[in-house]
């Protein structure tokens, strides 16, 4: 047993690498209940920033939109996307490499390069910053991920079921309601989970193209900090990264992530 | 009868892929496409702004150092974080992949990755409040050592480098941990029993074989930062000046979009050559 010391080393690095990831988050998160404005210590327990926020309107009314953009993204994105992932799944034809390939360049792009090219293109036909142009920009963004989550869960349906289900006289739009979909039922919604974390997170895309005065959450956050801080970006911050976090253990719930289930 | 249902199922195709590759199309590809024609203009040719076709925006780049040091000190940045995020998360996935078993594996795993899909503004926002002076950092580390100690990272490179480091960290744990469960126990039980110690088993068996998701790890880091401006900018102040943070002033401050188009095609242009020397690993860390 001369790799027990080994292993142990491992675990601690381990520990140390997880204290290193969420020592930031709980300390942003503490002192989002501490009184003093300078983030002064002793901690002083106050809810007074959750307080505050509850009457900051700006704030909220930027909260409002980012939930109802991420909720417009989930659903555009995880309809137009399962369509395209059963299409992909299910016929051979010319072209269809391609259609694959061109899903990695809005992952693989900088999302600086990606904004500032939506913000050129939509000034030029004539939109213009705002929300519609933010929502256009989500669901582009969101699309891949939807495909690529549906498709993998896809990967492990037997196509037989659907022959079967078809030779029993079934029409097509039968056999996809009551086999397929019903199948990969748990890939679409791991594949919603994410298109909302991608479009309630989504920061420098909605940074290009929102109008000043009317931005999401993640953008009025950010001309704030360069404001200079407060507490209050503490407290909204925490109700984010809580929001975001319980999503993602969704997702990985249903898209059966990392392990078998 | 095969072509009628040939044409059924190209009709079936067409109305199930065009929605969504429609959208790609006019929010990713023609935008790409209307930034190329912007790069070559002399001005916006919005309103009655005179303009004219020219390669001046690009001749900028290559006539004064400014730009080409700022896209070489973006680089720098970008090797560093991907040099430092492989060292630490490489031992980490192992650790996860082959010291421990079962359910607290996968617990673990999940603990891992799971900040890495919360918002990364809010979490850069985090490091701000840890570094500063007199924040939290200082205090903990005066609380904990015998001798006063003056810590303040905040606006200054290692702060950017921190922050980066923890944006993307997760990538390569996660792609190298894939990559390493994939490897038989057996293969390395079989190295050791031919008497090969722990550093060549490592060399020659473990590495070799988890190469390409450690590559896709670094690329999937490499590309992201070199394209950072929002984390210079936030914990770098007055140092944090990037070749993204210069493409954002053009858009965002000092309204030279062409110029600003001309450098995103140049930022473009450097990711595309990364991902295209790439592209045979990340195609193995795929399958």
């Amino acid at each position: 047993m001369k790799n027990t010391y080994l292993v142990w080393a491992g675990k601690v690095w381990l520990g140390l690498i997880l204290f290193f990831l969420y020592a930031p988050i709980i300390v942003m998160a503490f002192m989002s209940f501490n009184a003093s404005q300078y983030y002064q210590l002793p901690f002083d327990f106050s809810l007074k920033w959750y307080e505050k926020l509850g009457q900051n309107t700006e704030i909220l009314n930027a909260a409002t939109r980012s939930i109802l953009i991420a909720l417009a993204t989930t659903v555009i994105a995880t309809i137009l996307g399962t369509a395209a992932s059963l299409a992909l799944f299910r016929f051979e034809f010319r072209g269809k490499r391609f259609l694959q390939v061109m899903l990695f360049p809005p992952i693989a792009i900088p999302w600086l390069i990606t904004g500032t090219a939506m913000l050129i293109f939509f000034y030029g036909v004539g939109l213009g910053r705002g929300t519609p142009s933010v929502l256009i920009g989500h669901v582009a963004l969101a699309l891949p991920y939807v495909i690529v989550v549906v498709s993998a869960r896809l990967a492990t349906f037997d196509p037989t079921l659907e022959e079967a289900a078809r030779s029993m006289g079934a029409d097509s739009w039968t056999v996809t309601r009551r086999v397929t979909l019903p199948w990969i039922a748990s890939g679409i919604i791991a594949g919603a989970l994410f298109a909302f974390a991608v479009s309630f997170d989504q920061f420098v895309v909605s940074y290009f193209l929102s109008e000043p005065g009317d931005s999401t959450l993640p953008v009025l956050i950010y001309t704030s900090i360069r404001k200079g801080f407060t507490p209050e970006i503490n407290a909204i911050s925490t109700i984010i990264i809580v929001i975001s976090m319980a999503v993602m253990l969704f997702a990985a719930r249903f898209s059966n992530f990392g392990g078998e289930r | 009868m095969s072509t009628v249902l040939a044409r059924q199922n190209r009709l079936k195709i067409v109305s199930l892929l065009s929605p969504a590759y429609i959208w790609l199309t006019v929010a990713i590809f023609l935008p790409l496409s209307a930034m190329l024609y912007f790069s070559f203009l002399s001005d916006v040719p919005f309103g009655d702004a005179e303009w004219h076709y020219t390669s001046e925006n690009y001749q900028a780049f290559f006539q004064t150092s400014t730009y080409a040091t700022l896209l070489w000190k973006s680089i720098k940045l970008g090797l560093t974080v991907t040099v430092i995020s492989v060292l630490v998360g490489f031992p980490c996935a192992y650790v996860l992949a082959k010291a421990i078993k079962g359910k607290s594996r996968e617990a673990l795993f999940l603990l891992v990755i799971l900040p890495f899909w919360s918002n990364s503004l809010v979490r850069i926002f985090c490091w701000a409040i840890v570094l500063r002076g007199n924040g939290v950092l200082e205090l903990g580390l005066n609380a904990i050592l015998p001798f006063e100690v003056d810590v303040n990272l905040m606006f200054s490179t290692p702060a950017i480098v921190i922050g980066l480091v923890h944006s993307y960290l997760p990538y390569v744990i996660l792609t190298s941990y894939l990559a390493l469960q994939a490897i038989d126990d057996n293969l390395i039980d079989a190295a050791r029993s031919m008497g090969a110690n722990k550093l060549t088993i490592l060399w020659r068996v473990i590495l070799p074989l988890s190469l390409p998701g450690l590559l896709a790890g670094a690329v999937l880091i490499f590309v992201p930062v070199v394209g950072s401006f929002m984390e210079p900018r936030i914990l770098g102040g007055r140092v944090g000046t990037y070749f993204g943070t210069v493409i954002e002033d053009q858009f965002v401050a000092v309204f030279n979009w062409p110029l600003g188009a001309a450098l995103s095609f140049i930022l473009l242009a450097v990711v595309l050559v990364i991902l295209a020397t790439a592209s045979p690993a990340l195609r193995r860390a795929q399958t």
